[in-house]
Formats: structure tokens, sequence, C-alpha cells
């Protein structure tokens, strides 16, 4: 009986599911909206999520805004030669047909000016601004300090 | 006929300088694919309660060395997670292993707060924060690039590039290899195992 209540328990928790939530904008899906715990409120913060383009016309990523942050910029980290640097990315194409990932080790968002810390499970909003497709906000969720990417029984759907 | 004289005077002193630089980087690069096994790269930095740190006093222990800056979102912590992944696997041997995290970005990482950084990714990281001339003697060491570019829009108006390598350096203070950014945990645990 314990275990009944516990599982319905874990079925009613699963919708809230970490950075599993899907959003669309015209012909854009935009999932696996996360980012990860800070120490402190003053180093920046990142945002990582995926995009894919199943319309006719190619889109890009052109800004993020969210109340978590003053100054939110679109980054990638790129190692050229051994050597790591994170320039601007004025621009994140996202082509028809193909899913783009913000991702670790990749173009990320760097959430500078933070309002406060992020903890683990907290959840902001991020408004993503496409060049075609226009805005959409998406839930983003906090992950641990350590965590590689969102754990979604969805993944890969 | 003197200014001839004299051109050609700087024009082989020219040459000849040109040339001794090539030669000398070349014997030097060559006598490093060598030497490799004797490259001993060291360090002497301040950790966060201001106490001189030298490699010397880690004899006996692997290091796990990684230069990076706390006000990094993407690169240093995806790193840094990593090795305190390992330092988690590696279990009881945990204690032969010392990851240490070497701010290239030593004054305002000691304003943010170097210890609480290292300390939230794994307690066992040590996070060093030396003196200009320090940082630059131990990039210099372990022959690694890290540079201040000015970047109006970022938070104090730069961010910094970097080597983003993982060093393993071995018991005897010996350079033992690199893993690049990216090398999973738990290729970096079965290599530290390899040679226990």
């Amino acid at each position: 009986m314990k275990s009944l209540f516990l599982s319905t328990a874990l079925l009613l928790a699963a919708p809230a599911a970490f950075a599993c939530g899907t959003f669309t904008v015209g012909d854009l899906t935009i999932e696996h909206a996360w980012s990860k715990a800070t120490i402190g409120a003053d180093r920046p913060a990142v945002f990582y999520v995926e995009i894919t383009n199943g319309g006719s016309t190619d889109d890009a990523l052109i800004g993020i805004t969210t109340p978590a942050a003053t100054m939110p910029m679109l980054h990638e980290t790129v190692v050229t030669d051994g050597i790591a640097s994170m320039p601007h990315a004025m621009s994140i194409p996202v082509p028809v047909g193909e899913t783009v990932a913000l991702s670790p080790g990749a173009y990320h968002g760097m959430l500078m000016g933070l309002a406060t810390a992020l903890k683990e499970g907290d959840r902001f909003p991020v408004t993503l601004t496409f060049e075609n497709a226009g805005d959409v906000t998406v839930d983003a969720d906090v992950l641990s300090l350590r965590a590689e990417g969102p754990d979604c029984s969805d993944a890969g759907q | 006929m003197r200014l001839r004289n004299l051109q050609i005077i700087l024009w082989t002193a020219a040459i000849v300088a040109t040339v001794a630089f090539f030669a000398l980087r070349w014997s030097s690069a060559g006598m490093q694919d060598v030497a490799d096994a004797a490259f001993s790269p060291s360090f002497s930095l301040a950790d966060s309660e201001g106490t001189q740190r030298t490699s010397e006093e880690f004899r006996g222990k692997f290091l796990l060395v990684f230069f990076g800056f706390t006000n990094c979102p993407d690169v240093c912590p995806t790193t840094l997670s990593e090795v305190a992944q390992v330092m988690d696997d590696l279990g009881p041997d945990a204690a032969k292993v010392q990851p240490i995290f070497v701010s290239i970005d030593p004054v305002r990482d000691r304003r943010l707060g170097l210890r609480e950084y290292t300390e939230a990714f794994h307690p066992a990281i040590l996070g060093l924060a030396g003196t200009d001339a320090d940082t630059e003697a131990a990039a210099e060491s372990f022959k690694i690039y890290f540079a201040r570019e000015a970047d109006a829009a970022v938070a104090d108006g730069y961010t910094m590039s970097h080597s983003p390598g993982l060093f393993l350096i071995g018991p005897d203070g010996v350079w033992l290899r690199q893993f690049a950014y990216g090398t999973p945990a738990a290729e970096i645990l079965s290599d530290l195992r390899s040679r226990f």
C-alpha cells in the first residue's frame, strides 16, 4: 500500500520532470531548456536548450532575455589550436530539418548580472528571439552544478 | 662605400640571428620530444588562505592540474565537474590524487571567492590564485597559454581565453599526459587506475 502511494506520488510528480517541457513557436520546437546551479550571484549562469526546425525556412536564434539576469548573451565555446575562447554568437543558425543544441562545450547562453544565485530545483523563464519565428518564452530548470544535461524519459523523441 | 659595408654587416647579422633563432627553436622542440619523460612542470602559488603552495609538496601523489577562471560559465565548470566525478569514482584511491585548479584570473577570483567555488564542485579540489608573476611562471612551466581579452559587453569588461586541457603529473613530479577538453570522466578514471 505504501509503495502504491509512493508510485502514485511519483506519477503525479512526473510531469514536473526537470527540463523536459516542450515549447513551440511557428515551426520551431524548443526542448530541454536547462541551467546549472551557480555559486553565488556574482558569477554568470549558463543556459542550454535544444531547438528543432520542422518548417521549410531556415531560422536563427538572435537573442535571449530573462528576468533572472540583466545581461544575457549568446556565446560559443570555440577551441582553436588548443585555446578555448568564448566569442559572442550574434546569431545561432537553426536550419530546416535540423536540431541545434546549446550544450556544454558549444553554443550556450551566458547569463550575467544574476538577480539571485540559482539553486538546483529553481525554474525561471527565458524568452528566445528568432529571426523569423519571433519570440517564445520557455521554462529553464536549474540542475545541479555537476549536471551534464536533463534526464528526460522522452529524450530523443 | 662605408655605408655599403655597414649594410652588409647588418644584413649578415640579421640573417645569422634569424637562422640562430630557428635553429634554437627547432633544437629545443626536438629535445623536448626526446626529453618529454623528464618534463617536470612546477608552480608556486597562493591558496585561498594566502599560503604559498608548491608543486614539490605534492610529491607522492598524482596531480590533476587545470588552469581556468571562476567567471567562466561553460568550459571550466564542465572540466571541474568531470574532475569531481573522477574523485568520487576513485573511492579509496582518491587519496592518491590531488586535483588542482589554477586561476588565470587571480585577482578577480580571489574577490569572488576561490574556495567556495572549488568546494562546490568537490572538497578535494585545491584552488590556487597566485600573484600575476607567479601565475605567469606556472603557465610558462606547464607550457599553457592564457590571455585576457577586452570585451566591453561582459562583466568587468574582459574575459579570458586559455588552454582548457587537464594535465596529469606523476608522483615524481614528471608530466605524464594531457586530457583534452571534454574527455569523459570514465576515461580519466581508467587512465588513472591503470597507473596505480
